[in-house]
């Protein structure tokens, strides 16, 4: 059971006063964002941990009650920023889940490149800011420039590098160019040369595995227990992801493999996420080789998808299109319900669940985030271990600030 | 008076140029990266634009150690105190970049929690526009503060305290609170 | 979704009402019974991963009857069913029975909800704000609170750059 700070004073004030607390945090280069850790230290020995989080807290759920479903990818973007179009995706598969859309699948192909390249991106930052905390930069540089080549193909799909804001209701954005697939087969082409200089870097360096191995180990029912899913609950033997066990999109249409581990330490949730990457790469590897062609939004008649920019700017329908369905209570039709909806993000569950009221701004968004879940267990992972641990065991959980306080 | 020819190796300067002449060129950022601009802030650093060409990759996340505070993203009404004790534990001469609409202004972020602007509560040196700012614009606003301390620096750091440049500052902070009384739909 | 399950929580749970929206199934609970009804689900369903705890205020939501509406996710790690546990508390107390006895992961996910909504979890071992500071008095996810706040986010003093 945690205790709380006041209780561990309390309790240990007498006994044992040799025990000293360390502040870490919130500004600390480990932490990589703004979150505190009071630990209470024998010697080298950490006896226990309290987080103290909400460092970041903007409101994002606030927010989301102000918001109409299409302006709000704006604030789900920022959210888990390593990986942002995929909370787009999050949130457009919770939105078309509350108004009863079926998405194109021409669409739902594309959407699944863009998570995928996400579920890349933000394993690489993941594992490359491990490395970094535990002494190897050169993996860091290897794997941020591998994020860069990411980044363009957002940039030429989007046209921001880093916020795509690329979903809509009922659609996309913009369709693929010719560039940006392009793009994407020269990275897939390329990745998986680097990808084994990266696991030579690290899978059996001496230090590192040292510093992994059998450090911060989260048994299976501890995982459940703690409700834990994604890279860290498959790390210890959990088999739950949402693309084999819910296909939600047309993830039922690939063949990819669910890599998982039962130790449950450290290096089991940064190999976990090695060979994920792997597997994303084949599945974005397939999608865009089945590609299906025909429209990215649903049927203009419906009254979801926001028309094409040529279409707004040139033809009166277009236009009067666009305007009902930004207008305020002449949008969307949306039923006096509340729905959840989640999707398997790089880092776990990532859910919202909407309430909506009829009008097009949502009653209430709610984000189950997975870093604020995974880091409640981090009092349990940390306890009994060396203060040099905290940043090894910090960089496997992943923790994401904006997503961890929203 | 005699013209002196000087040797070739002998350079004459004004002190206050020479002292910001060495200041310009070994800025040692402190990041106070937050949110998504410390992502941007961290490629920055990293393989493809790499901050070490303009002299400011030494990157020391103790504040006594830097004379340039980074601030990249939102900052929390929690987190305020903190970045403030973090630029006073910094020493003389000391720059602020305001990296993002966020740092700058609060961004999309207008709620509740969110500082609508550090320069609100910190003096601020430079701004950057952007959400998040590419790193190309970070880099660019590195060398105009280069620029800008060359220009007005001086040795004993009197341009820090000109009474016409607080009562700029003091009329920034003091603007009205905007949207306090209306609620956005 | 089993209807199994709806089935045995319907003969045991008394006044609970079940329906069903786009494949999701939802129990609306009393207030009183909601402990057991988790229970049961986590026990005797195999409901054992709890996936999120949340709230929603009905403040100005059209025909709602009770002010909050609190929202139990849970999911079956086996056969990846999902059932939606929803209760109602309200004012002036509102609380109920903490969760924590049966998964430690609802720690945290009950301090967010005490934390925006200030409904107290009854027998939760370290109910403290969690997100916003240990000062704040408000609860700002009430519908009540303006997304601006108060002014609690310029209240802070100032450092002019004659004062470092």
């Amino acid at each position: 059971m945690t205790l709380t700070l006041s209780e561990i004073n309390e309790q240990r004030a007498q006994q044992s006063d040799y025990l000293w607390t360390l502040n870490f945090g919130p500004q600390h280069p480990a932490t990589h964002t703004t979150l505190r850790l009071v630990l209470q230290l024998d010697g080298e020995r950490v006896v226990d941990a309290t987080p103290d989080i909400g460092y970041l807290h903007s409101g994002f759920e606030k927010l989301g009650e102000h918001l109409d479903y299409n302006q709000y990818v704006t604030i789900t973007d920022r959210m888990n920023y390593i990986s942002p179009a995929a909370n787009g995706v999050a949130w457009h598969h919770a939105v078309e889940n509350l108004m009863d859309i079926e998405i194109t699948p021409r669409c739902q192909y594309i959407r699944v490149i863009c998570a995928e390249l996400c579920r890349i991106s933000d394993h690489l930052l993941s594992c490359g800011a491990m490395g970094l905390d535990t002494g190897a930069f050169t993996f860091f540089l290897y794997a941020f420039y591998q994020r860069e080549l990411i980044y363009d193909i957002f940039e030429s799909l989007s046209g921001q590098r880093f916020h795509p804001g690329y979903t809509r209701v009922g659609g996309l954005f913009h369709d693929l160019t010719d560039v940006t697939i392009e793009k994407i087969r020269a990275f897939v082409r390329g990745f998986p040369k680097v990808h084994g200089e990266l696991e030579k870097l690290l899978n059996r360096n001496r230090i590192y595995v040292d510093r992994t191995k059998g450090v911060a180990v989260l048994t299976k029912e501890e995982a459940i227990n703690f409700s834990a899913t994604g890279p860290i609950a498959r790390a210890s033997g959990v088999t739950r992801d949402l693309r084999k066990d819910e296909p939600y999109l047309c993830y039922a249409d690939f063949d990819f493999q669910v890599p998982c581990m039962k130790t449950g330490d450290c290096y089991a949730r940064y190999y976990v996420r090695m060979r994920e990457m792997l597997e994303s790469l084949k599945i974005v590897e397939q999608a865009l080789e089945n590609l299906p062609a025909g429209p990215i939004n649903v049927g203009e008649d419906e009254r979801t998808a926001l028309p094409d920019k040529h279409a707004v700017y040139q033809s009166i329908e277009g236009t009067i299109t666009h305007f009902e369905l930004v207008m305020n209570n002449r949008g969307f039709e949306v039923p006096q319900e509340e729905v959840y909806g989640a999707i398997e993000s790089p880092n776990g569950e990532l859910g919202f669940y909407i309430v909506g009221d009829g009008s097009d701004v949502a009653y209430r968004a709610h984000c189950r985030p997975p870093s604020f879940i995974h880091f409640a267990i981090f009092p349990h992972l940390i306890r009994g271990h060396t203060l040099s641990d905290v940043v090894a065991v910090l960089g496997s959980l992943n923790i994401i600030a904006a997503e961890l306080d929203r | 008076m005699s013209q002196v020819d000087l040797p070739d190796d002998v350079v004459i300067t004004k002190l206050d140029e020479l002292a910001s002449w060495c200041r310009k060129n070994s800025l040692w950022p402190m990041p106070f990266a937050t949110a998504c601009c410390g992502i941007e802030l961290m490629a920055t650093g990293a393989s493809r634009h790499d901050l070490a060409r303009f002299g400011a990759e030494v990157f020391r996340f103790s504040p006594r150690q830097c004379d340039l505070m980074i601030v990249a993203g939102r900052v929390a009404m929690k987190m305020l105190p903190v970045m403030q004790r973090i630029w006073q534990q910094m020493h003389e001469p000391k720059w602020c970049i305001s990296m993002g609409a966020c740092a700058s202004t609060g961004g999309v972020f207008d709620t509740y929690a969110v500082v609508q602007g550090i320069d609100r509560f910190i003096p601020v040196d430079m701004y950057i526009p952007g959400c998040p700012p590419r790193p190309e614009q970070l880099i660019q606003a590195i060398m105009d503060l280069q620029e800008k301390i060359q220009r007005e620096g001086t040795l004993d750091g009197k341009e820090f305290n000109t009474s016409q440049r607080q009562q700029t500052k003091r009329a920034l902070t003091e603007l009205p609170i905007m949207g306090q009384s209306t609620v956005i739909r | 979704m089993s209807t199994e399950t709806t089935q045995q929580i319907e003969q045991r749970i008394a006044g609970c009402t079940v329906s069903e929206f786009r494949g999701q199934a939802r129990v609306v609970v009393p207030c009183e019974a909601i402990h057991e009804a988790l229970t049961l689900l986590k026990n005797e369903c195999g409901f054992d991963l709890l996936v999120e705890i949340t709230c929603v205020d009905y403040l100005n939501f059209r025909d709602a009857t009770d002010r909050f509406g609190l929202v139990y996710l849970l999911a079956n790690s086996a056969t990846n069913e999902r059932i939606i546990l929803r209760t109602y508390v309200n004012e002036p107390d509102p609380s109920v029975p903490t969760a924590t006895d049966l998964w430690r992961g609802a720690n945290w996910m009950e301090r967010e909800v005490f934390d925006m909504y200030g409904i107290n979890f009854a027998g939760h071992p370290d109910l403290r704000r969690i997100l916003m500071p240990e000062e704040f008095t408000a609860f700002p996810l009430r519908k009540d609170y303006p997304m601006q706040g108060r002014g609690e986010r310029h209240n802070f003093p100032v450092i002019r750059r004659g004062d470092a």
